[in-house]
């Protein structure tokens, strides 16, 4: 305790005007960025799995169970840093037993469980359930008793059966869709119905969420199919890879034009709020904002995108520049989420001053804890690959790291 | 004969019905005074009974900060100046129409001189609370339902069901909410529940020795705070949120937010 009263006395040397004197301390830390930032991974993977079931874009099929199972293994960390980050985490079923109805935040945990229940797990599940059952006749002992219980003990492969998966599949991937689009907008709902709070108060937030998470997403699938191959011995298929950077690019065009929507109409408008947002931008803002997000983490990945794209480079230069601009575009989102969480706490909401935001090393809420959430959801979706092996050629085999 | 007696017992009469008037009036508000040292109950607190709001006059602050410093002691709120239910604000504009405003530990130790006493166009004092707001954004965004606003108009937390989440923190516009560093819970003034519900004044207006804080029923006729909203002109903090605040002010300056 008397640790933390030692920070919040040192930041007031960094506040610049006034601040209300509550204000010192930000309640919403790093954990609070990784939440948005997972969420938005998953919406995006798993949209960009539907493109290929409901769009019928064949080019996208090697990257539709990586899809599912990325999205899977983000979905399952997603809450942790929310939980970790409460004042009372034990008290944290509350939310589920007794919700408050008006609460924008209390509808998380049906958000969740719905799209975690609802969508992900069965789509999961309709997909792998023959291959699940092939598996478990091929296998014996523990692993044949494994593959039958998570094929929930059905054995029927027939032609009809299979059929009837399909079309499981399709219409869970149809409310897939929608409940994507949902849960990561309503995540962007939480910041922007906060009407005291200028920076996240906008209707587009919600939007601006949703085509960022199609960006982030995409670009994560870029990048894990392409090291996934490479760990794997194989060429990436190229005209996949293309067919990514493509919805990349369109996907980064529009994110980017909504959000240059969002700047200008909030500058024209020119309210009240202007005068610290300005000053946020080009002060506390500045690294995380103009060079992160804008110019290193969208306008730059746009450009190279683009150049790979649509010019006449050998295939394994524009695998580079694909891969290459996913990595950066990461970065773009992760300070997008920075800037939208942290940046909304910065100013105060007399709008007369700046404060400041010192991100712990250790702790609950410090940077090695953030770190351990973000490195999470990968050890989670290796386990899932060894499990449940999405890879195109090994359909039929055995999974081989689970044979004895 | 009859007739004498008549009067006087007309006279006796009278005279007791004064003595025990003049007995009620003193003796009156003593009476919880007594009841409390009896130990019998006071009447039960009926919450519908009552509907609370604050009035600050702007132009009686000397900024002592006597206020913020019984709210502290009264309601165990941390002593660092991080933590705050109540604060007292300086608002200086000089000449050029620039304010500058300041709140060196709430206020609690009063305010030291102004750097240059040239070229000040006014200045005053600005004490905050929660302003109980009539429609609260942090009652409504609260996950679980542990802040509420009380039949008497109290926004209050029930902080042994409050998961500290800090979306109310977020939510308010006044910076009126803090977690509470022991509790980990979300802290806020209350109006001094404890005293209210006893017929006492809050802490804050207790303290006060100017009269700024004026402490009632908002709809009450006879109240203090009435007479108040009759006799001045009434304005409260950021009104274009519509979150219709109960901490109504006198004499207060456009430039505070």
């Amino acid at each position: 305790m008397e640790a933390h009263f030692a920070e919040l006395g040192a930041l007031i040397s960094q506040v610049s005007g006034f601040i209300y004197p509550n204000e010192i301390e930000l309640q919403w830390s790093i954990l609070i960025v990784i939440y948005p930032y997972l969420t938005g991974l998953v919406a995006g993977a798993f949209i960009l799995a539907s493109l290929e079931k409901v769009f019928n874009v064949k080019e996208l099929q090697p990257t539709y169970r990586l899809a599912l199972l990325v999205a899977l293994a983000f979905l399952i960390v997603a809450p942790m840093p929310l939980q970790a980050h409460l004042g009372h985490p034990e008290r944290s079923l509350e939310m589920f037993l007794t919700p408050n109805g008006n609460s924008a935040m209390a509808m998380f945990g049906f958000v969740y469980m719905w799209y975690l229940m609802l969508v992900l797990l069965l789509e999961i599940w309709f997909d792998f359930r023959a291959d699940m059952v092939r598996w478990a006749n091929e296998a014996r002992g523990l692993k044949r008793f494994l593959y039958r219980a998570l094929a929930l003990f059905s054995t029927d492969i027939s032609e009809e059966a299979i059929a009837f998966d399909h079309k499981a599949v399709y219409t869970i991937t149809l409310i897939g869709i929608p409940s994507a689009f949902i849960l990561h907008g309503y995540v962007g709902f939480i910041f922007g119905s906060i009407k005291a709070n200028p920076w996240w108060s906008s209707v587009l937030i919600p939007i601006v969420f949703l085509f960022s998470a199609i960006v982030s997403g995409i670009a994560m699938i870029v990048l894990i199919y392409y090291i996934s191959s490479l760990i794997r011995g194989q060429q990436p298929k190229m005209d996949c890879l293309n067919k990514l950077a493509s919805f990349l690019l369109y996907a980064l065009i529009l994110d980017f034009s909504l959000e240059s929507l969002d700047f200008i109409h909030r500058l024209y408008e020119s309210e009240e709020s202007i005068h610290i947002l300005s000053e946020l931008i080009a002060s506390r803002l500045f690294l995380s904002l103009t060079i992160l997000q804008i110019s290193i983490g969208t306008i730059l990945p746009m450009l190279m995108l683009a150049f790979g794209r649509y010019s006449r480079l050998p295939s394994e230069l524009k695998r580079i520049i694909y891969v290459i601009s996913a990595v950066l575009i990461q970065i773009g989102i992760f300070s997008t989420r920075w800037n939208i969480v942290i940046g909304g706490q910065l100013f105060s909401k007399s709008l007369r001053g700046l404060t400041a935001y010192k991100l712990e090393m250790g702790g609950q809420e410090g940077l090695i804890t953030a770190i351990g959430f973000l490195i999470l959801p990968f050890l989670i979706f290796f386990v899932l690959i060894k499990i449940l092996p999405p890879w195109e050629d090994e359909k039929e085999t055995v999974p081989a790291a689970l044979e004895a | 004969m009859g007739d004498k007696l008549k009067r006087r017992e007309f006279v006796r009469k009278v005279v007791e019905g004064s003595a025990s008037v003049v007995l009620l009036s003193v003796c009156g508000p003593m009476r919880s005074l007594v009841q409390a040292s009896d130990g019998e109950e006071p009447a039960a607190y009926d919450a519908t009974k009552h509907y609370y709001g604050m009035g600050v006059q702007i132009d009686h602050c000397i900024g002592c900060g006597k206020c913020a410093d019984a709210c502290k002691s009264e309601n165990n709120v941390p002593r660092e100046p991080y933590f705050f239910r109540t604060w007292v604000e300086r608002y200086t504009i000089d000449g050029d129409r620039e304010v500058h405003v300041d709140s060196p530990g709430g206020g609690i130790h009063g305010f030291p001189p102004p750097a240059t006493e040239e070229d000040i166009m006014r200045s005053f004092f600005v004490p905050k609370l929660c302003n109980h707001c009539d429609h609260p954004p942090c009652v409504q965004v609260c996950p679980v339902g542990a802040t509420f606003k009380s039949q008497d108009g109290v926004v209050l937390v029930d902080q042994d069901y409050c998961v500290g989440c800090r979306y109310c923190i977020q939510a308010c516009p006044y910076g009126a909410r803090y977690l509470h560093p022991e509790k980990k819970a979300a802290d806020k003034c209350t109006f001094c529940y404890h005293r209210i519900t006893k017929g006492m004044l809050p802490a804050c207006v207790e303290v006060c020795p100017t009269q700024t804080r004026v402490f009632g029923e908002i709809k009450g006729r006879s109240s203090p705070l009435y007479r108040l909203m009759k006799m001045e002109e009434i304005q409260v903090l950021k009104p274009e949120l519509n979150t219709e605040p109960k901490v109504l002010y006198t004499k207060l300056d456009g430039e505070v937010r």
